[in-house]
């Protein structure tokens, strides 16, 4: 019976440390030094309304704007209250008969030679903000026909846009879909 | 995909190993430093509050338990936490710092996360941004998030001194191995760790979801439904189908960082979000991944040098350390290799690279071949890739790691502790082949300290091969299996290794939110957890009261390269007989039917 008494007592104030003072303190440092980190990164139009945030995905089907991948979250593509990946093993005919519509789609949007994978495979999140470097690239020319643009504007705008490796090594080359295409609107 | 991607990848992979080598040295000597009572930077700070501590809650700080009554102690301790857990799961709907106004879990859900979380395993089977309020998340999950992780270091420092102490009774007392654990190690730690994760993009607020117009509307097709939620038909029979605009994204916020921070450091490895670590609010840039690796791995590798320290030989500690990296590196390796090759049924249609079904852009293969080996390796199970969508092989290593017992590296506490009945049995048989009474660090090993090794390391092996046989010839157990043939089988096995080993990662596809799993699950964590831990304490208390022999001629060298090549087989042998079988039917066929071609 002490030995119950006790262990609420260990568990009452514990928990009051790392269920109350624990977050409150990081909330607090965060908010003072990290303030836009914390808020999620959110991005503004020149006219003050949000239009999404840095690190979440968003999808797109426009000829003119750059595709992100496809993504499995619940509902639609890219819905961020429903994060996660389609869970489908790799021999899942479900799996191959969804790349094999997404080739096709990008075949008859007029790319040809091989597809980085990236493009054709949904991420684990569903709400990846990125696609690699070569997915940007093979998808230029269709870009540059529908707004009517020289290729080397388009990729010149890539190449700003692209994220190197952290510190030289951590990661992959990169290209984040929504910045990229808010400063396709903005050429 | 570009050039020599695998160039960075191995810079990567060195850079993590040689840091976290030099963590386990200071960390460890600061831990052992901290369960020894000696004084240290934080001593001056925290001295008095964890005085004050023991004061309100009447505990004398002198005071000493044996291993029964340590046992008690934390299983009582526990026992209230996971009470506790359960009302706040079941009644959240009730209680403020709600913003999205999610309802209670319904019982059997309850039962099962709470369960989930007092173990270290994190299993979920809901979904945070959907299902959690953030009053659960930090005074529920987060809690159980630092009390299960001090419990594991508290049972095997408690183990420690049953090697190290002579003739004595008492293995130390568990209100201040859990407190100390609490105040000097985990607290401090995960508050920078959770400022330099909101430095690189995790969020950190209590604000409700927030909705954020699109730069591209777009829409969505589904069957339209009627009032009682049946779908519509037309003439011919047909659903008819209505389009669905979308126009706006709701994001969803949360206190992340302070959650993310002492999942990753406690091993416990439960997602904020469905996504888990592939979230780009957990896990935002290839650094904030490298970052969550290197937090993963740091306790349980800082407490193989810690060890060393307490019983007074860091080479055994070393010794530890060598074998559990060897296997880490052996499986960074195969899974590497299978996933680079990727899957060659996408090749045929076209698709260049490796395989990324279920993987993000910015980690690279590296990052995520390193997340997903080092969070199965230590029982934490967050993950930054999907587990079901990797190759078959480079499935079937996040599930070899974890049904090896969680030894390389293993949880905090727990690895530490299933390795050392590891190293027991291996001593133990090789004291019988070279014919002398077997002992490790000067006490021998009789009667007692085999059984509860054996019941140690097999008790989780059990479990897994019994449950995942009733949930095969059960209908609520086949039911729930999402994708078909041989990874149908694979996804059951994951899920039973993963609860019994107390790791918590899945396969996600299987459907594993019914009354079934939820039940099943649950008690494969219970039993995985709670009888290893009583079998080490048990086996702590018979140790401790031997006396100690001093090594002789005969005595067989523990810190040395042949015994841990020998402690290898033993693991690996006990692995490979216990779970070939069931390997061989479900990842390894569906390997050849992937390379044949369906």
């Amino acid at each position: 019976m002490k030995e119950i008494k006790r262990a609420v007592l260990f568990l009452i104030t514990l928990s009051l440390l790392t269920g109350i003072l624990y977050p409150v303190v990081v909330t607090v440092l965060a908010r003072i030094i990290f303030p836009h980190q914390a808020a999620g990164s959110l991005i503004h139009k020149s006219d003050g309304t949000c239009i999404g945030s840095a690190l979440i995905g968003q999808s797109f089907s426009g000829l003119g704007y750059f595709w992100s991948r496809p993504s499995a979250t619940a509902d639609f593509p890219y819905n961020p209250k429903a994060s996660g990946g389609s869970n489908w093993g790799a021999t899942n005919p479900d799996l191959l008969n969804r790349i094999k519509t997404n080739v096709a789609m990008l075949r008859s949007a007029g790319m040809d030679g091989s597809i980085p994978a990236d493009l054709v495979t949904s991420s684990a999140s569903g709400l990846d903000p990125h696609i690699s470097l070569e997915s940007a690239i093979i998808q230029i020319p269709r870009i540059a026909k529908e707004r009517q643009l020289p290729q080397e504007k388009i990729y010149q705008l890539v190449q700003n846009y692209t994220e190197n490796r952290q510190i030289g090594f951590l990661g992959n080359k990169r290209v984040n879909v929504l910045k990229l295409n808010l400063a396709l609107d903005n050429l | 995909m570009t050039n020599t991607p695998w160039l960075f990848d191995i810079l990567q992979i060195a850079v993590l190993f040689i840091l976290l080598t030099i963590l386990a040295k200071f960390l460890g000597s600061y831990m052992a430093k901290v369960y020894q009572g000696e004084r240290t930077v934080l001593s001056p700070l925290l001295i008095p509050l964890e005085n004050l501590i023991y004061r309100l809650a009447g505990v004398d700080k002198d005071a000493e338990m044996d291993w029964k009554q340590y046992a008690q102690a934390l299983l009582v301790f526990n026992g209230l936490g996971m009470i506790l857990l359960f009302i706040l799961l079941l009644l959240q709907g009730n209680f403020p710092l709600n913003p999205q106004k999610f309802s209670g879990f319904s019982w059997h859900l309850a039962l099962n996360t709470a369960v989930s979380f007092i173990t270290n395993t994190n299993w979920q089977a809901y979904s945070g941004e959907s299902a959690a309020a953030y009053l659960t998340q930090v005074m529920g999950l987060a809690v159980q998030n630092f009390l299960s992780a001090a419990t594991g270091m508290a049972i095997v420092i408690a183990f420690i001194r049953g090697l190290v102490r002579r003739t004595s009774e008492t293995i130390g007392n568990f209100w201040l191995d859990l407190t100390r654990t609490v105040l000097y190690v985990l607290l401090p730690i995960a508050m920078i760790a959770a400022v330099v994760l909101v430095s690189q993009g995790v969020i950190q607020n209590f604000s409700g979801y927030k909705n954020v117009s699109l730069l591209q509307s777009t829409s969505y097709e589904k069957p339209k439904l009627d009032s009682d939620n049946n779908p519509i038909k037309d003439v011919n029979g047909n659903r008819v189908i209505e389009k669905i605009p979308v126009k706006e994204q709701t994001l969803p916020m949360g206190p992340v960082a302070s959650q993310e921070a002492i999942k990753e450091f406690g091993t416990n490895g439960g997602g904020f979000f469905n996504a888990n670590s592939a979230h780009p609010f957990e896990n935002p840039t290839p650094f904030s991944n490298f970052f969550e690796i290197l937090l993963i791995l740091s306790i349980p590798a800082s407490l193989t040098y810690a060890f060393g320290r307490m019983v007074g030989s860091p080479r055994q500690g070393w010794a530890l350390y060598a074998a559990m990296l060897f296997l880490l590196l052996l499986a960074i390796g195969m899974q590497y290799w299978a996933e680079y090759h990727g899957n060659p049924l996408l090749s045929k249609m076209g698709v260049s690279g490796f395989n990324m079904e279920g993987k993000e852009v910015r980690f690279g293969l590296g990052g995520s071949v390193l997340f997903s080996t080092s969070t199965t390796a230590t029982s934490c199970g967050a993950v930054n890739t999907m587990h079901d969508s990797l190759t078959p092989l480079g499935g079937m290593i996040p599930m070899v790691l974890i049904l090896l017992g969680e030894v390389v590296f293993g949880g905090v506490g727990s690895g530490l502790y299933t390795m050392l009945a590891f190293v027991v049995i291996a001593v133990f048989i090789a004291g019988l082949m070279i014919g002398r009474t077997p002992e490790y660090l000067g006490k021998k090993i009789e009667v007692t300290e085999m059984w509860m090794s054996v019941i140690t390391v097999l008790t989780a092996g059990v479990i897994v091969l019994l449950f995942v046989a009733i949930a095969l010839i059960t209908r609520a157990g086949i039911s729930s299996i999402a994708n078909p043939g041989p990874h149908g089988l694979s996804q059951v096995l994951y899920a039973f290794a993963s609860a019994a080993n107390n790791n918590g990662s899945a396969f996600a596809g299987l459907n594993a939110n019914t009354v079934f799993y939820n039940l099943m699950t649950a008690l494969a964590m219970l039993i995985g957890r709670f009888v290893p831990a009583i079998a080490i304490l048990a086996m702590s208390g018979s140790l401790v009261k031997k006396k100690y022999v001093p090594p002789s001629v005969g005595t067989l060298p523990t810190d040395q390269i042949p015994f841990i090549l020998w402690l290898l087989v033993v693991i690996l042998i006990v692995g490979a007989l216990t779970f070939f079988p069931a390997l061989a039917l479900g990842p390894l066929v569906e390997h050849l039917i992937m390379q044949g071609g369906i």
